[in-house]
């Protein structure tokens, strides 16, 4: 019993490797995950390079960038739960002695380090751009976990109910559109207010944003009044997955 | 001790019976074909006794385990090799081969002598280093059925192993589930008559979740004075519906 207990670490992590195998070796995740968010942070550099606007000083850009592409990881993980249910994989390994709970960290975890080197990448660019570089980067990459998680969890969601095909035009363009639109990245909630406001602000993301703009700044003051709805989507959000897949499963 | 012994095993979906009453012992090392139309209960009956699906009533053991009360050591006891190709595309044939190595909790040894052992009998060295993903219908059934018996599983379950395949690919694959007969107890589920015919020690008929005859193919044969198994078959479909 006890080397079996031994073992379950081990049975997990077998798996989440696998799951990370998976994500990297597709080109197209590599080109959305990484590729798209430097491009954008690229674009909106030289546009604020000729058109100064405050919104796209890179300060300011980079936070929302990082957060924004951890969209995409909702995509990767949504998709990858999506196929292992369609293709019966999932049901091969339903046989084995996997359990519950390693299915469920070893398509979570995987995704958490793919979404820091994510964020370094993103931050590397801008400091190429010119972003002054002080500790307070690596607090705010560091910061972005909790997004992370919402977000990785999300997809886990996503994939434990929807169809590949689903998966891409709910996590791949519904999601997008909204953590771009109700973020205040492109463009200022202020601006807007109103009804679009208070919906934004009622979402997790602009609280992602906001809060990474304040930590990378080194504002924590500021900083804190958006790390308990980050932190409250993404315990929410996890625990919904969670129940979801382990319906999934017993349908199965 | 059977094998495989069902005591009136049932499952059903809302209104439909998808197995009915399934009574049904199977030696230890025999090769057992499980015959019937689309919608027969072959699967469901496959996805119970692999642990995967909780039946509604009566029972069923693996070697004296029950498959629902002592459903891990059913589950350590059986292999399966699903209906759909199971592989993880992006991985290549070694690493789905490590993969499942990994999840039994092998020794890095036991896992490259498990893989050596493997490669060597389906004849997998020369794709082991290609992405399961890349291959051809054939050889992805037959990374398939290694990743089920790295278990060391005493129960076999093949459901549907060579839907969709072409003739070559399943006749390459009939050697190889020939060559596992014996070693190893196997239920295969098929519709294709001649697969039955040619593989199984015996065969069992199910329609409408009921399991109609079981018995060697001449002996089927006698039964409904047919010449052919294909006859066999029908008439004894056919016959249930009177």
């Amino acid at each position: 019993m006890k080397s079996m207990n031994k073992m379950r670490p081990a049975r997990m992590m077998t798996f989440a490797g696998r799951c990370a195998k998976e994500i990297l070796r597709d080109p197209l995740n590599l080109l959305f995950g990484v590729g798209f968010p430097v491009v954008l942070l690229l674009l909106l550099s030289a546009i604020q390079a000729n058109i100064p606007v405050p919104l796209f000083e890179i300060a300011h850009l980079a936070p929302g960038i990082a957060v924004f592409g951890l969209s995409f990881l909702t995509l990767f993980a949504a998709t990858l739960v999506a196929r292992d249910r369609e293709s019966a994989f999932l049901q091969r390994l339903y046989t084995t002695p996997l359990q519950a709970a390693d299915f469920i960290l070893g398509y979570l975890l995987p995704v958490l380090p793919i979404a820091l080197a994510q964020s370094a990448v993103c931050y590397l660019v801008a400091v190429a751009l010119g972003l002054p570089v002080t500790v307070h980067i690596l607090t705010a990459v560091l910061a972005l976990l909790p997004a992370a998680m919402f977000y990785v969890a999300f997809g886990l969601l996503c994939g434990s109910v929807f169809n590949v095909k689903q998966v891409g035009g709910i996590c791949g363009a519904l999601l997008t559109n909204l953590s771009a639109w109700l973020s205040g990245v492109w463009f200022d909630l202020e601006l807007v207010g109103g009804a679009f406001r208070k919906i934004a602000y009622a979402l997790p993301f602009v609280h992602a944003v906001e809060l990474e703009r304040a930590v990378l700044a080194g504002n924590i003051a500021e900083a804190l009044p958006h790390v308990a709805p980050v932190i409250g989507y993404a315990a929410a959000v996890t625990f919904c997955a969670v129940l979801l897949f382990l319906r999934q499963m017993k349908k199965q | 001790m059977y094998a495989i012994n069902t005591v009136n095993l049932t499952k059903t979906y809302k209104d439909i019976t998808a197995v009915d009453h399934l009574n049904l012992q199977i030696r230890p090392g025999e090769l057992f074909a499980l015959l019937g139309v689309n919608g027969a209960g072959k699967t469901t009956t496959i996805k119970m006794l692999s642990g995967l699906t909780r039946p509604d009533g009566g029972d069923a053991y693996i070697h004296g385990k029950h498959i629902v009360h002592e459903v891990a050591a059913v589950k350590s006891m059986t292999g399966v090799s699903p209906q759909e190709t199971a592989v993880a595309p992006n991985l290549t044939v070694r690493e789905n081969l490590a993969l499942m190595c990994g999840i039994y909790g092998f020794s890095k040894e036991k896992q490259a002598a498990k893989i050596h052992q493997l490669a060597a009998q389906f004849d997998l060295q020369p794709i082991l280093s290609k992405k399961a993903g890349k291959l051809s219908g054939g050889w992805q059934r037959r990374v398939s059925l290694a990743m089920a018996l790295i278990g060391e599983p005493s129960v076999l379950f093949l459901d549907e192993p060579t839907l969709g395949l072409d003739v070559l690919a399943r006749s390459e694959l009939w050697d190889i589930i020939r060559a596992l007969k014996g070693t190893v107890t196997i239920i295969l589920t098929t519709h294709y008559m001649e697969e039955a015919e040619a593989l199984s020690d015996r065969i069992g008929i199910m329609k409408d979740g009921r399991l109609l005859v079981v018995g060697t193919a001449p002996e089927l044969m006698a039964r409904t004075n047919a010449e052919r198994f294909e006859q066999a078959f029908i008439s004894i479909v056919k016959g249930a519906n009177t």
